[in-house]
């Protein structure tokens, strides 16, 4: 069987087992299961598409929160009935067309990611004159100046009360859906020649320059589509938590998805999957060590905070010993596992 | 707004600004060798904090003692921050160095978290530095005062070790060209342990000053001076210890005038340091001291 059919009819099993999946749970999971199941599409959408940026091109954007932000108080103001703008806009009023519009949650979440990609533009021009450490911080600062204005301007996004009682939108079709067209752009994204280019300006700008390679248009389309993704994703966010507020978007957020690409390992899209699924599981998990524990003859107090140490220790363990992380750059693809196979049954 | 209302603001900014010249020169140093921003920089802050508290409650030493106590330890804990953290990405590519450096600052303030917890503690701060003054009509507090001329001495003393000892030739060396200074016979790795142990007891000082002007103590006081302070170390030419002095007054000031002539631009005011940093790198990305940047790779 021609190789290229033979993974598609693959893809196709494996989104058959995805649905059924799905399916079940949404018929017979307890609320808990789904909650962890939403936030691990969320997750997933989010890793990829920042790895876009951090893995694939090299650059160490720090600022998707604001992105998230951005995407979720758009998609959130969208959906809003105007009468429940009326009562949430108590110290002063929201402005005129946004205190009137209501569209569909999908038509939200298209301008959400489109409302994040012209943010993303606007905020290109500082970003990509610099590089490394500085653009770092010029994107971490940004995420710091959106929190500020989500804040302050109170007639466009309510300050620091946020929106609350947002109508939960987000079903599990809803983010696996999303989940799965995310991993599926990326993944032809980065198998196109765009793709190459990026990696190549990753490995060395200049010498992809010298190539004929244009660094700030393929940086740019990164940054662009990865801003898309995460305000969509910052839409299902809101709709899934259905209270926003300044406070939910921090730098944290942004840490939690750097750890889940370094120990998915930075550039691989697979690697970032299966990292943001642990990540959204084990994160529900580690809850143990917070809680009082009872081992029979002794009961161990919680200790509060300790699962963000755990993350902190497990991120620079990984980056300290174990630089690849599960993946490294690599890809899991059919064709790896049909070899793998293979190999099995020859031993 | 009168006359002393004024020089009472500039005075203010003054003071703040010599806050982060402090915390920037620490920046600057680290970057001017390693070309790292050592984001857990902010956070040794907070570390002096604490132990500021608990020497002087704890201990019971008094400040004279235990302030320049904390320095030092926070100096040493500097030095075990770059070995634990940095040392082994000396030759990795620059993204791990910095991943691995949010991970250290995020490893900090959680670890503050769960062995002291998230509540705010007060800072002991001595009858020396709380003293009100009548200055030509100003009322200041003391601590306002001591607070600049602390940054000018500990800056004489840094730049006299800088350019008068044969240390500080070493680090202007290595902040040159790393290689070549290393092929000169010259022991990097202690010259790198010296610029984290100067640039994080001057970290400390900061933490200390900045503790007894805002007495909240918490795992998170670091964050945001930290931040602001390498915006200053940026807007004066990283790299430059003098620039990095010179971008923290003028950040300083820039932040309390800009509260005090438009007071309904307040909230904003945590937003103005990163619009000049937006500003400094679209106009003049080697800040008001820097040097033009040379590719070093």
């Amino acid at each position: 069987m021609e190789t290229s059919i033979r993974n598609t009819l693959c893809n196709i099993a494996l989104l058959a087992v995805l649905a059924v999946v799905l399916y079940v749970f949404e018929k017979h999971g307890t609320e808990y299961q789904i909650r962890i199941l939403n936030n691990m599409a969320i997750f997933i959408t989010l890793a990829v598409s920042y790895n876009l940026v951090n893995g694939f091109c090299g650059i160490l954007h720090l600022g998707p929160n604001a992105f998230i932000t951005i995407g979720a108080y758009t998609s959130a103001l969208l959906t809003m009935s105007p009468a429940e703008k009326q009562l949430s806009f108590i110290i002063e009023p929201l402005i005129w067309p946004l205190s009137v519009i209501q569209v569909p949650f999908a038509v939200s979440l298209i301008a959400a990611g489109v409302t994040a990609t012209v943010f993303a533009f606007l905020i290109s021009f500082p970003v990509f004159r610099v590089r490394g450490d500085y653009l770092a911080i010029v994107t971490l600062g940004f995420g710091e100046v959106i929190r500020v204005l989500c804040n302050a301007m109170q007639s466009l996004t309510n300050g620091p009360l946020g929106l609350k009682g947002l109508t939960p939108y987000t079903t599990l079709w809803w983010s696996w859906g999303v989940a799965v067209f995310t991993v599926v752009v990326i993944t032809k994204l980065v198998n196109s020649s765009y793709g190459r280019a990026m990696k190549a300006i990753r490995e060395d700008e200049t010498a992809a320059k010298a190539m004929g390679v244009d660094p700030y248009r393929h940086l740019l389309l990164a940054f662009l589509i990865s801003a898309f993704f995460s305000g969509v994703a910052g839409g299902l966010l809101a709709h899934l938590i259905t209270t926003i507020s300044p406070t939910l978007f921090t730098f944290f957020l942004t840490f939690n998805l750097l750890i889940i690409i370094v120990v998915g390992g930075l550039g691989s899209t697979s690697g970032a999957v299966i990292a943001a699924a642990l990540f959204a599981w084990g994160g529900e998990a580690l809850r143990v060590v917070e809680s009082p524990m009872n081992l029979g003859f002794v009961t161990l107090p919680g200790i509060p905070g300790m699962r963000m140490v755990l993350f902190s220790i497990i991120l620079m363990v990984v980056i300290l010993f174990a630089r690849r992380g599960i993946m490294g750059r690599s890809e899991l693809s059919w064709n790896r596992v049909f070899a793998a196979l293979r190999l099995q049954t020859k031993a | 707004m009168t006359a002393t209302n004024f020089m009472q603001q500039i005075i203010n900014g003054i003071s703040l600004g010599s806050l982060y010249a402090l915390v920037a020169i620490g920046y600057t140093m680290v970057y001017g060798i390693l070309r790292l921003i050592n984001f857990a920089h902010g956070d040794l802050l907070m570390v002096a904090a604490y132990a500021a508290i608990y020497a002087v409650s704890l201990l019971s030493l008094p400040w004279q003692i235990s302030f320049p106590l904390v320095m030092v330890l926070t100096g040493l804990f500097g030095i075990l921050l770059d070995r634990v953290a940095y040392k082994p990405l000396r030759d990795a590519p620059r993204i791990s160095l910095l991943i691995s450096a949010i991970g250290a600052s995020f490893l900090l303030e959680n670890l503050a978290i769960v062995l002291i917890g998230g509540v705010p503690k007060g800072f002991p701060r001595p009858e020396a530095f709380a003293r009100v003054i009548d200055l030509w009509g100003l009322r200041i507090q003391v601590l306002t005062v001591y607070t600049p001329v602390l940054t000018l001495v500990l800056l004489m003393g840094l730049l006299y070790i800088v350019h008068r000892t044969k240390v500080g030739k070493a680090m202007r060396a290595a902040s040159k060209d790393f290689e070549t200074t290393r092929l000169m016979g010259i022991n990097l790795d202690r010259i790198i342990a010296v610029t984290f142990f100067l640039g994080s007891s001057l970290a400390a000082a900061g933490g200390i000053m900045w503790a007894m002007k805002y007495p909240q103590v918490n795992p998170f006081m670091g964050v945001i001076p930290g931040l602001k302070a390498f915006i200053a170390a940026v807007l004066g030419g990283i790299g430059n210890i003098v620039g990095a002095v010179v971008g923290g007054f003028v950040l300083g000031l820039g932040e309390i005038l800009i509260v005090a002539l438009f007071p309904q631009m307040a909230q904003y005011r945590d937003a103005f340091a990163f619009t000049v940093l937006i500003l400094v790198l679209l106009f003049r990305p080697t800040g008001i001291m820097g040097e033009p940047i040379t590719d070093k790779t």
